[in-house]
């Protein structure tokens, strides 16, 4: 299942500079596992040592919230659209 | 250094106001590593605080959209601080991830607000100038960055 994942300006420095990068998988843990595979620079930024995702960054399948679906177990269909988002937030 | 025009200026400055009680925050976009901001999009705070602010995260993602439909990106963040001064709180700092950005703070506490603007690289804030030209020549309005409103004469 090829998927496009956007990446947040903070992550693109790993990833060459890209804006968006194509990537396989089946689910949105497979993709995250593979986008850090091929970008180790990522590591632990984006998923927690246990697998979960990192809590300052909010993972969209198309238009929704992972977190809401199936959170990483969440499935992936061909050609979706996957964004990268850094959650903003301060006191 | 942060360039905003005049127009996203007072936006900015008004969105904070009109959020009052609560802290108020919005995206600018421009290009990423850039001085400039080109477009303004304001945002709800989710977190409807006047001690936090949240950016929904759905609104993230249209702005992120809609930034890339303008071959932008977003270039930071900025937000109200209702009752201290237009520094970065330690929450405001445990929350910059992106060195990148330009994080711009309101303060609300004066009768003029009063908008600074600084780089926030793992922990270090740096603050760098706001320049919005022509704005200086507006009487009754403040200068970015003026803790006092200065006399016209």
């Amino acid at each position: 299942m090829a998927v496009e994942v956007r990446l947040p300006t903070v992550l693109r420095n790993h990833a060459g500079g890209a804006s968006v990068v194509s990537l396989d998988g089946a689910t949105i843990g497979e993709v995250l596992a593979k986008l850090v595979a091929e970008y180790p620079g990522m590591s632990g930024q984006v998923v927690q040592e246990d697998g979960s995702l990192h809590k300052f960054v909010n993972i969209y399948l198309n238009d929704d919230d992972v977190r809401y679906l199936d959170g990483v177990n969440t499935p992936v269909p061909d050609g979706a659209e996957i964004s990268i988002l850094p959650a903003v937030a301060g006191g | 250094m942060l360039r905003l025009t005049r127009d996203i200026y007072m936006e900015m400055v008004g969105h904070c106001l009109g959020g009052l009680p609560d802290e108020a925050c919005g995206l600018l976009v421009g290009s990423y590593g850039g001085e400039e901001a080109t477009h303004i999009f304001p945002t709800r705070n989710a977190a409807a605080s006047a001690l936090i602010y949240e950016i929904d995260p759905r609104e993230m993602l249209g702005v992120d959209r809609a930034a890339r439909a303008l071959e932008s990106d977003i270039i930071g963040v900025f937000h109200s601080h209702t009752h201290t001064d237009a520094y970065p709180s330690p929450t405001d700092v445990a929350q910059a991830l992106d060195p990148g950005w330009h994080y711009v703070l309101v303060s609300l506490r004066d009768t003029h607000p009063v908008v600074r603007s600084y780089s926030i690289v793992e922990g270090v804030i740096t603050e760098e100038p706001v320049d919005v030209p022509g704005l200086e020549r507006e009487p009754g309005v403040a200068a970015p960055g003026a803790g006092r409103p200065e006399r016209w004469h």
